[in-house]
């Protein structure tokens, strides 16, 4: 018992040491977003005054005028573009993958890990030549394809790990029951491959979300965007003043879809929930 | 009338291998019926056939008098039990055991009340509301039972239903899976690879090998008279002894002694065949009768090597010189049912043979003893075919 309690109060700091690490910069940025341009080098982690005007400069001017309106619409249509669409070939990729025996199936997993691999920079060169030379550099499609290239293997991954684990029995189980091939799919096994697309999902919308490396280098308007790039070209006020207490302000913005994405669909990320299904 | 009739049935898979071949079986309505075998004898394929599972390559395969063949598995009217259960895990109990009724659109009321039903006969009653990952081996196992019996089928399948389970749970199941089956006369295909769940079970056994039916019958008739080394050697526990043994003049030299071959030979001339006799056919000399010493059987001494003593039963195991016995229908019964026998630690050149002995037997490991060995109970095979010389 003691023992226990001792384990238990070790893990305990053990917990609240790493949530502080990885929360301090988080609430160093809210800090800085909630203070006024005169107090930002004050040095205070609480701020003396609270203000929202960082907030609010960041949505004046609608969507013409202000800076960060237009990326926030870009980042979340180019990821939810990209999220649906890997997901949907991932999906008819990973279950080919796990459930049907093909020549070449090796082949294909080892070339989706090598494609993860491969660092991005490298291919920002060429892509840029080659989108202004047909026509799409700064568009949506010019994000979403480099988006895809990259997420459709991560989404593959994840989405194999999960159907393996699927037990196939139960789809003729259902049959067995009178279930139609469709019924047995929607009823059965689309409850079960949930979790695993959620998790997918939310993975590959995050790497669109944060990434930055494509998006300065493939756009160069408002046009598409993304909000990682737009807060490099923050302005301040004026020449002399440094655009921080905005780029703090967005940085908290972009953060927050994130968050509710991930709470929205935790609930659904439940492991373990194919447990019982088959034997004892 | 739901009787299944299989007729010339073969399975072949996109690789070539055979798994069924040429299958003729006729299984009466309402009745139990086992399929037995070693792993890869392809009687789960002949099952899944039936369900529907699996495409039948040529053959015919009728329910109820219609051919099914191309029926998909939901208008054959069958269900099924999986050797794992196959349970749903994101539905209760309840909804797992209502799930066949709601596909058939069977109003909520009628749903809830055959599921209660059934729950009752399967002592499920109070974990209708439960998960299958909160429930017990033995739970699911009856979960997988309920969601077949609430549907009232035309026939039952079930594969392997209770290899999961240990084995004290297995018994108290397959009592349960016997009164079941006579409670509700349908017809049942019960697929398993335990012979004492086929000899306690079925109304019939179907023995298979390699893809081939070996011999349909009643368990007593299988135990009495196996067709073939196979099905000697398969059915009972502890399996048959075999020995080498040879014919000549009208007499049957045996390893362990002479006699008249008298009937036993069913008219086949001089030559080697190979002899079965069951442990039970062996007694301790000095147990047995003089009466039925002199009457017939063989009297011969061995040196016990081990002895059981369950109380009830002992066994002896002895081993006898000889070349050994050759078939490729044993050679598939070695690994599971010879380590069942314990004869592991056969020697080169020797047989190794196991007598079920009269309790009060006083044979001691490392001794000599004489036994009696009735051998108006051997049965004698064709070595090179396998097949019994007198199958009556």
């Amino acid at each position: 018992m003691r023992h226990g309690t001792r384990e238990y109060s070790l893990w305990t700091i053990a917990i609240v040491l790493v949530v502080l690490f990885a929360l301090i910069p988080v609430l160093w940025l809210i800090s800085i977003s909630l203070k006024p341009p005169s107090e930002i080098i004050d040095q205070r982690f609480i701020p003396a005054s609270v203000s929202f005007d960082n907030y609010k400069s960041l949505f004046e001017g609608g969507i013409d005028g202000s800076p960060f309106l237009k990326p926030l619409i870009n980042s979340i249509a180019i990821a939810l573009i990209t999220t649906v669409i890997a997901i949907t070939l991932a999906s008819f990729t990973a279950y080919a993958i796990a459930r049907l025996e093909f020549p070449g199936k090796r082949a294909i997993l080892a070339g989706a890990l090598a494609i993860a691999m491969f660092p991005p920079i490298s291919t920002v060169g060429p892509l840029f030549d080659m989108w202004r030379a047909i026509g799409i550099y700064d568009t949506y499609l010019g994000l979403i394809i480099p988006y895809l290239t990259f997420a459709l293997p991560l989404a593959i991954y994840v989405l194999v790990a999960f159907f393996r684990e699927i037990p196939w029995d139960l789809e003729q189980a259902a049959q067995v029951d009178g279930a139609t091939p469709w019924q047995a799919f929607r009823k059965v096994i689309l409850p079960l491959a949930a979790p695993g697309v959620f998790t997918a999902a939310i993975l590959v919308f995050i790497f669109c979300w944060n990434d930055f490396v494509f998006s300065i280098s493939l756009t160069s308007s408002d046009a598409s965007r993304t909000v990682p790039a737009a807060l490099a070209f923050f302005t301040g006020e004026s020449t002399f003043t440094e655009p921080t207490g905005s780029i703090a302000a967005a940085a908290v913005v972009v953060t927050i879809p994130i968050i509710v994405f991930v709470l929205v669909f935790q609930r659904r990320i439940v492991s373990g929930l194919t447990a019982g299904a088959v034997k004892g | 009338m739901s009787e299944i009739v299989l007729d010339h049935v073969s399975k072949v898979f996109d690789d070539g291998y055979e798994a069924v071949k040429e299958m003729n079986l006729d299984i009466a309505d309402g009745e139990f019926m086992i399929l037995v075998g070693p792993s890869g004898c392809g009687k789960s394929t002949a099952l899944r056939m039936i369900a529907g599972l699996d495409d039948i390559s040529s053959g015919e395969l009728k329910i109820g008098g219609d051919v099914v063949n191309d029926r998909s598995p939901k208008d054959r009217d069958i269900a099924m039990v999986f050797q794992n259960y196959a349970l749903y895990p994101h539905m209760t109990v309840r909804e797992n055991m209502g799930f066949a009724l709601k596909l058939a659109k069977v109003d909520e009321a009628e749903i809830e009340k055959k599921v209660e039903a059934a729950a009752e006969t399967l002592d499920l009653t109070q974990h209708l509301d439960r998960r299958p990952a909160n429930l017990s081996g033995g739970q699911r196992q009856r979960v997988a039972m309920g969601r077949a019996i609430v549907r009232d089928p035309k026939v039952f399948l079930m594969d392997e239903p209770l290899s999961n389970l240990d084995a004290k749970l297995r018994v108290q199941m397959r009592t349960e899976v016997a009164r079941l089956q006579s409670q509700l006369e349908t017809t049942m295909v019960y697929v398993t690879h335990d012979q004492t769940e086929a000899m306690t079970l079925g109304d019939r056994v179907a023995v298979m090998r390699a893809g081939v039916l070996q011999q349909v019958g009643t368990p007593a008739e299988l135990y009495e008279t196996p067709k073939n080394l196979f099905v000697a050697g398969f059915i009972g526990s502890p399996a048959m002894n075999f020995m080498p043994a040879e014919l000549s003049g009208g007499k049957l030299k045996l390893p362990i002694g002479e006699i008249d071959a008298g009937e036993l030979a069913g008219g086949r001339g001089d030559g080697k065949v190979v002899a079965g006799l069951r442990p039970e056919n062996f007694e301790d000399a000095k147990v047995a009768g003089d009466e039925l010493k002199r009457e017939r059987g063989v009297t011969f001494e061995a040196e016990i090597d081990i002895v059981e003593s369950l109380g009830s039963d002992l066994f002896a195991y002895f081993h006898i010189e000889s070349e050994g016995v050759e078939s490729d229908q044993l050679a598939d019964l070695v690994g599971d049912r010879l380590d069942e026998t314990g004869a592991a630690n056969i020697r080169e050149g020797e047989e190794q043979i196991v007598a079920r002995l009269d309790p009060t037997s006083e044979v001691k490991r490392g001794e000599r003893a004489e036994l009696w060995a009735d051998t108006a109970k051997l049965h004698l095979f064709d070595p090179e075919s396998g097949e019994a010389l007198k199958a009556s």
